[in-house]
């Protein structure tokens, strides 16, 4: 048994072999179904039909960067102006944020039609003044508030902590030495907080890009996008396993290089352990 | 500056809160549309009591995320213990990125390679049903390991070192220094890991998704209502989830502080 630990490492096997069985072995098959044709035979051909999808993935790539755009220049102010508030305001708020992220977002997506729809409230209103209807559901609009609803508190909270953790002092030092607060904002806060922003970002654009349920709902089936287009291929039968099987690697392969490139962009040192 | 910080924390709560305002006023509504507001009533929440399909799935769920929470955690802590004890530095980092693997990918990826092993598995042993009360278990066992790993070890690592070696030096074997020494050190940081894994459960619908056939869980059930034309029973049933999580986070943050303002007093 190793000197400094608490245990032996026999007590990690039943992970081990939990984590190959299925977190391992699954991507394999994948791969597998990716690279073979219905009877089994290597190809290549089904990242050949892969320009059928090009339009899906085009979109899911533009939702998802505007929606992760939008969702940081919310997210940041907030963030900040909530470390302003007193530490028992500021524990309130952080409450009221992850509440509704434990509510089904199925229906906080589905909520969202009875406002945006064409007889919904806020064409009512607007129908008080003359105005409208305007159509705002089964827009890209629409999707794209559906997404920012959905991960806003996911780059809410990292931001939030990643600032409270910044010692006062510093930003004292700062005004010490001549910094107006917008400098103190730019020179201190923001690097400073950039290991929040990054795993912000990272955890609202990898559920922005690969999702299939906001689009369907607000979208009005439109638009496919990448994550439709899966969940599409694998419910039609097993005769389109390998091409959404394809799909569904390529779309691990851009999750994966924007995982690393955000991480390169931040040092983030946490994620080598 | 004040006044300007307070409002634009209002608007964000305000959108925050907006569909569930709307989730909350609808379910009283006396009609059965989610559009037009016809009148107060309870109707919605007497004709949950009888809705056995979703009672059923209520049922599933709960199952579902107390037991994998409960394995989870037990394979995990265990997993953090072992993993920590492994010698080499390449090893270990191995097993790190297989265990972040879950938690990086999307869950429709994660959902679909589950969903090919399953089905592999069962073309193998000609089964009728390869998907069903264990695949949706394993499935969920699975996404909540890493959050438990992820949770315990850090807590593990920054543990003193001597009380074991003191615990080994008045007598104790190693398994006794570990579970009346380690265990009550990393209970705060293993409880964590098990509501998070609960909570997860609670709510995942994605991976369930491609795992569950025919074992439905609550969030599958309201995404076939939401399928059709929905009524106002899906959001009675959502505040009440709604409720109950409240609940349960105010009574969390309570106890939490609470709990600080014990540890205040002893140092």
């Amino acid at each position: 048994m190793n000197k400094k630990s608490f245990g032996s490492r026999i007590v990690a096997a039943p992970y081990m072999v939990w984590a190959a069985i299925f977190i391992v072995v699954p991507l394999l098959i994948m791969a597998y179904f990716a690279f073979t044709d219905g009877s089994g035979n290597f190809t290549v051909d089904n990242f050949m039909q892969i320009a059928r999808f090009k339009k899906a993935f085009a979109l899911s790539i533009i939702y998802a960067v505007i929606a992760t755009i939008i969702t940081l220049l919310l997210a940041y102010p907030m963030a900040y102006y909530m470390t302003k508030l007193k530490i028992s305001s500021q524990r309130m708020v952080m409450m009221l944020i992850m509440l509704p992220m434990w509510m089904n977002f199925l229906i906080r997506t589905y909520s969202w039609i009875t406002i945006l729809a064409n007889t919904g409230l806020i064409n009512k209103f607007l129908g008080l003044f003359g105005i409208g209807p305007l159509q705002l559901i089964n827009t890209p609009g629409a999707v794209i508030l559906g997404m920012v609803y959905d991960f806003i508190p996911y780059m809410i909270l990292p931001i939030y902590t990643a600032m409270s953790k910044i010692d006062n002092s510093l930003l004292e030092a700062a005004s010490d030495l001549g910094s107006n607060s917008w400098s103190r904002i730019r020179r201190v806060i923001m690097p400073l907080s950039l290991p929040g922003v990054i795993s912000g970002i990272t955890m609202v654009f990898v559920p922005s890009i690969s999702t299939f349920y906001i689009s369907q709902k607000l979208g009005g089936n439109k638009d496919m996008l990448i994550g439709d287009a899966i969940e599409y291929l694998f419910n039609t039968g097993p005769q389109y396993y390998n091409v959404a099987s394809t799909l569904s690697l390529i779309l691990m392969v851009m999750i994966l290089v924007c995982t690393l490139i955000m991480n390169r962009f931040g040092d983030d040192e946490e994620v080598v352990v | 500056m004040k006044t300007l910080s307070r409002l634009y924390i209002g608007l964000i709560l305000l959108f925050l809160y907006a569909p569930v305002a709307v989730m909350i006023v609808f379910s009283f509504n006396s009609g059965g549309s989610v559009w037009v507001f016809e009148g107060f009533s309870l109707d919605w929440y007497k004709g949950l009591t009888t809705n056995t399909s979703m009672l059923t799935a209520l049922e599933h769920t709960l199952i579902i995320a107390i037991l994998s929470s409960v394995i989870s955690t037990v394979m995990g802590t265990a997993a953090s213990v072992g993993i920590l004890a492994l010698r080499k530095r390449v090893s270990r980092s191995a097993v790190m990125s297989v265990t972040n693997i879950p938690m990086m990918n999307a869950d429709i990826v994660t959902g679909v390679s589950l969903m090919l092993l399953f089905v592999f598995i069962g073309n193998l042993f000609t089964l009728k049903e390869s998907l069903g009360f264990f695949t949706v278990l394993a499935a969920h066992i699975t996404f909540n390991l890493p959050y438990v790993i992820l949770s315990v070890m850090p807590r593990l690592r920054a543990t003193d070192m001597s009380l074991h070696e003191a615990a080994l030096d008045l007598g104790c074997t190693p398994t006794q220094s570990f579970f009346k020494v380690i265990l009550p050190s990393i209970s705060t940081s293993i409880f964590t890991g098990a509501i998070m894994a609960f909570t997860l459960s609670l709510d995942d619908f994605v991976i369930s998704y491609f795992t569950c056939g025919h074992y439905q869980t609550l969030p599958i059930v309201i995404y076939n209502m939401t399928k059709k034309t929905v009524t106002p029973d899906v959001y009675a049933l959502s505040t009440l989830i709604f409720l109950a999580v409240f609940v349960l986070l105010i009574l969390y943050n309570v106890l939490q502080s609470k709990a600080e303002s014990r540890r205040g007093f002893n140092v």
